[in-house]
């Protein structure tokens, strides 16, 4: 605390001044040249979002002349194209040399095709505070209204124990991936859009996490005998979650970002995540007097299907597309499908007793799977992949 | 929520941490330095639940302000002198925000403690609000100052301009290298920790006394995030210190990250604050009162000096070297000097300094004019074109200085210039400190011990190499420094812009060809090299060839 007695030193401000540098004022080259020149937009007109996106993660192959300043111990810095075995146009052009006299160009903007990706959703930092501020705000009123409505009073016994331990043990994975997976990724790929995109997907993992945790914090508060430390136990030791949880420490794994994101958001997501999420618990909850958990299932549900799957897909259909490399990155695609649709299939046949816990009894665990291989295949043909037979077994 | 809830809230989400049992995380990136796991305090204790409404709640405001400014066209308010400077300023900067996003999972697996993830993963989603926020600034400036040329090409200016590629470090020493030394030592003790007051309070307020009161705005919602940062970095240093093993890199780490960042953000945010403004109030601080109080009393005395009795080597000797750069020597003097001597490789017009300028600076650097006057009275004569050449290519008593092949700021301070033959090649270095980073600090080992996951130093890091031998107009074109007309410079030396009073591409084609100072060092006799570094410790200050005399 400042003593009152203090003498106060006086401060001068500094007065404004008329100085008319404002736009228009004159005229002279450059005076109307008011758009950033140093990329093409994806569409006719520059994006809000391009414009606080492209280019800000450098490429030695644009107009970098000096090239990467600090790299690992391995002499490589930057974001080097190999941390993928994916490639898009233009990715084995030798990077520009540069030396004595050489003058700093590189090729001519874009230089290949990574830097083509453009997030569909266009998240940016307004963008993704003001989604997610929506998501958690609301959810917060839904808890609440069914808190005052006393609705958790409605639940069975066995319900109660199904939402204590199992949907309490979604939130692992989520976090899980969400961190280990995703935010991992954010340092890997060769360009802002991709990586940015990627971190956006990590919060929603990780928001969607605690969503789930705070979520079973009101449930210990509200419910008399609701252990809120049941889904710690069933996620470590309960057979039927140790088929997901191998699954999703494996995908965590992987080395390469582009089948990270990949097995994650085209495989896992839509075999596992959606078969437990969409085929078991929203489905099961009515049945059973809970109109409460899928409020809060539905906004995880909306971020993977609504946005962090819109963005995957456009990201991947440029690479299976692609004018140089379609052919081999439909080839490595295909192993990844191979390697990681049994995985996931098994985990989501290991879920299996689940859907016989409730009173009131969801649709069939085979219709849901069914249903998650439907969409699954949908995912694909998007892509332009071929459905892997080991989707058959 | 209540203060209870949030309690309650961020001791569930706890819960969600949980080791592996079946495969571990991939590990990318490594690192020299040894934990021990031990159960850890999250320190950041933020809970998405109310951080997201937060953040949009600060959005709101700073969106507001860019409306309102907007509205009441602050832009005629605005001091161009200053608004130049952002073309810089604001080029640089998305990348070290962004990098800094980049640059969490660095730890994630060299710092085996998941209860420090959560806060390293909203570090990452706020730097890039830092990032997006930032870029969306600069899009207002281009739409609404006067002059958009500069930061209509920003980012290609940024990257191939050899001021960006100083900036450049600030980010690129984030994300690569020892995972520790980079992500934590040099991003979060010493970046963040030291120099973002200098970058995001000092500078705010130089630009609200240029009128500019949307940096500001945006710059102090950037701030309001870092002491959450500050508290992840402390969190991961008090665990490299709690082993004995550590203290060794630990030392290496904190004399490069802090020479590194004295050498880049002084340079620049200090040339900004002293040259960039029109405010020259007596009272007004100057970037080294700012510096005496920002760092070396906040950061060193308070934060840094309080971790000894915890094992760490503090750099005191280094802390006072930066302090007598700034106050005896000049540094930020000499580095504001020579951006004007090169504006012509520049993106940004840079404003003489006048008679009111020159007493302010008297004022706050006593003997600063006999040391730096006469040469911007020159600058000042030789601004608009008129059948002379730029200010570097006449006789004003200034030795274009060599690069320095660390920091790559030049060897302005002349005295303190050392050359050693590295890895083949003759380097110059603006101090003996950048020397032992280069020749010490980034090997593979250090000190007999072997540091296998240290950085490397790479690339093309003399600017000037790269255009040795090419006549001036081309250099400016293949960097793309060119406005609508096609010839006409984006970088000025003075804020005229009547077309008449421009410099053109015509005029660079008259001037005598780039030649590059480290080629020409290499192509020397060990003879000539020696009688040319004994020269060149002779010259100075002000770039004053040796003979001139001493001020
Ligand atoms: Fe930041
Ligand atoms: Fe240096």
């Amino acid at each position: 605390m400042t003593d009152v007695q203090e003498t106060v030193q006086e401060r001068s401000f500094p007065k404004p001044v008329f100085t008319d540098a404002e736009a228009g004022a004159k005229e002279f080259p450059d005076s109307t040249a008011r758009r950033y020149n140093y990329y093409e937009p994806a569409k006719r007109k520059q994006s809000h979002y391009e414009d606080v996106t492209v280019e800000v993660q450098p490429d030695p192959r644009h107009y970098l002349s000096q090239g990467w300043l600090y790299g690992f111990a391995d002499g490589k810095g930057g974001y080097p194209l190999e941390w993928t075995a994916l490639k898009a146009w233009g990715s084995d052009r030798p990077l520009p040399e540069r030396g004595p006299g050489s003058g700093g160009k590189g090729y001519d903007w874009p230089a290949h095709g990574w830097h083509e990706f453009r997030d569909p959703n266009e998240e940016w930092e307004l963008t993704l505070y003001r989604y997610n501020a929506n998501v958690v705000r609301q959810m917060t009123q839904n808890i609440q209204v069914a808190r005052q409505a006393k609705a958790f009073e409605q639940w069975n016994p066995n319900w109660i124990r199904f939402v204590e331990q199992h949907v309490g043990a979604w939130m692992h994975p989520e976090h899980g991936l969400g961190l280990y997976l995703f935010a991992n990724a954010n340092r890997r790929a060769p360009t802002n859009m991709h990586n940015n995109a990627i971190s956006v997907n990590s919060m929603h993992k990780i928001r969607f996490a605690q969503d789930l945790a705070l979520y079973n914090l009101t449930l210990s508060e509200e419910i008399d005998g609701f252990d809120g430390a049941a889904h710690v136990e069933t996620w470590n030791s309960d057979p039927t979650w140790q088929g997901v949880r191998r699954t999703a420490e494996a995908l965590t794994g992987i080395d390469d970002w582009c089948e990270a994101i990949f097995a994650a958001n085209v495989i896992f997501e839509p075999l596992v995540g959606e078969l437990f999420r969409s085929n078991l618990v929203q489905q099961a909850a009515a049945g059973n007097g809970d109109f409460v958990t899928p409020t809060v299932v539905g906004a995880g549900e909306y971020d993977y299907a609504q946005r962090d799957l819109r963005y995957t897909r456009a990201m991947f259909q440029l690479l299976t597309s692609d004018r140089e490399f379609a052919e081999h990155n439909k080839s490595i695609m295909a192993q990844w499908l191979s390697n990681w649709v049994p995985q996931c299939l098994d985990a989501a046949r290991t879920l299996q007793p689940l859907w016989s816990l409730p009173d009131s009894k969801p649709p069939r665990f085979e219709d849901g799977l069914d249903r998650a291989k439907n969409r699954f295949q949908g995912i694909l043909s998007d892509l332009d992949l071929q459905v892997p037979e080991e989707l058959a077994q | 929520m209540s203060r209870q809830s949030v309690a309650a809230a961020h001791k569930k989400i706890q819960e969600l941490s949980w080791e592996p049992m079946y495969h571990e995380p991939v590990k990318h990136y490594g690192t020299d330095y040894t934990f021990q796991k031990a159960q850890k305090r999250d320190p950041l204790k933020q809970v998405l639940r109310s951080y997201f409404p937060m953040q949009e709640e600060k959005d709101h405001r700073v969106y507001g302000a860019s409306d309102g400014a907007i509205r009441g066209n602050m832009f005629r308010q605005v001091q161009e002198r200053w608004m130049e400077w952002q073309k810089l300023f604001l080029s640089i900067i998305p990348l070290p925000e962004i990098s800094a996003a980049r640059a969490m999972p660095l730890l994630f697996r060299t710092v085996p403690n998941p209860e420090l993830h959560n806060g390293q993963a909203i570090q990452m989603i706020d730097e890039v609000r830092h990032s997006t926020i930032q870029q969306n600034l600069k899009r207002l400036y281009m739409n609404n100052y006067i002059d958009p040329a500069g930061f209509n090409n920003s980012l290609r200016n940024f990257q191939s301009d050899y001021c960006g590629t100083i900036g450049r470090q600030f980010a690129e020493g984030f994300i690569t290298g020892d995972a520790i030394t980079a992500a934590s030592i040099y991003l979060t003790i010493v970046a963040e920790t030291a120099f973002t007051n200098t970058l995001f309070v000092a500078m705010p307020a130089e630009a609200a006394a240029n009128g500019d009161y949307l940096l500001p705005t945006v710059f102090h919602s950037v701030q309001s995030d870092e002491s959450r940062h500050i508290s992840n970095g402390y969190a991961t240093l008090l665990m490299a210190l709690s082993d004995e093993s550590n203290h060794q890199l630990l030392e290496r780490d904190l004399r490069y990250a802090w020479w590194n960042n004295h050498r880049v953000v002084d340079a620049a945010i200090g040339t900004f604050i002293e040259y960039g403004t029109k405010d020259r109030r007596k009272d007004r601080e100057s970037y080294a009162e700012m510096w005496r109080r920002w760092i070396y009393d906040d950061y060193y005395r308070s934060y840094l000096v309080p971790l000894e009795k915890y094992g760490l080597v503090i750099p005191h000797d280094l802390i006072e070297e930066a302090w007598n750069q700034i106050w005896n020597k000049g540094y930020v003097h000499e580095v504001a000097q020579f951006f004007a001597t090169g504006w012509l490789a520049n993106y940004w017009r840079i404003d003489a300094m006048t008679d009111k300028d020159f007493e302010w600076f008297e004022h706050k650097y006593p003997g600063w004019y006999n040391k730096y006057g006469k040469w911007w009275e020159n600058y000042n004569r030789l601004a608009t074109p008129n059948g002379h050449n730029p200010i570097v290519f006449e006789d004003v008593d200034y030795v274009y200085p060599h690069r320095c092949w660390t920091c790559m700021v030049p060897c302005l301070v002349r005295e303190d210039m050392v050359m050693a033959e590295v890895d083949g090649q003759w380097r110059t270095y603006c101090h003996e400190m950048c020397k032992w980073t280069d020749e010490t600090a980034f090997r593979p080992t250090y000190m007999g011990r072997e540091t296998p996951n240290m950085g490397k130093l790479i690339g093309k890091r003399e600017w000037e190499t790269l255009y040795h031998e090419w006549n001036w107009a081309d250099v400016v074109s293949d960097m793309g420094f060119v406005r609508d007309d096609g010839k006409t410079m984006v970088a000025q030396p003075h804020l005229n812009l009547d077309p008449k009073k421009m410099w053109t591409l015509d005029h660079m084609r008259r001037c005598p060809p780039l030649l590059s100072p480290n080629v020409l060092l290499n192509q020397m006799s060990a003879e000539d090299r020696d009688a040319f570094h004994a020269d060149y410790i002779k010259q100075g200050p002000a770039g004053r060839s040796s003979g001139s005399p001493k001020p």
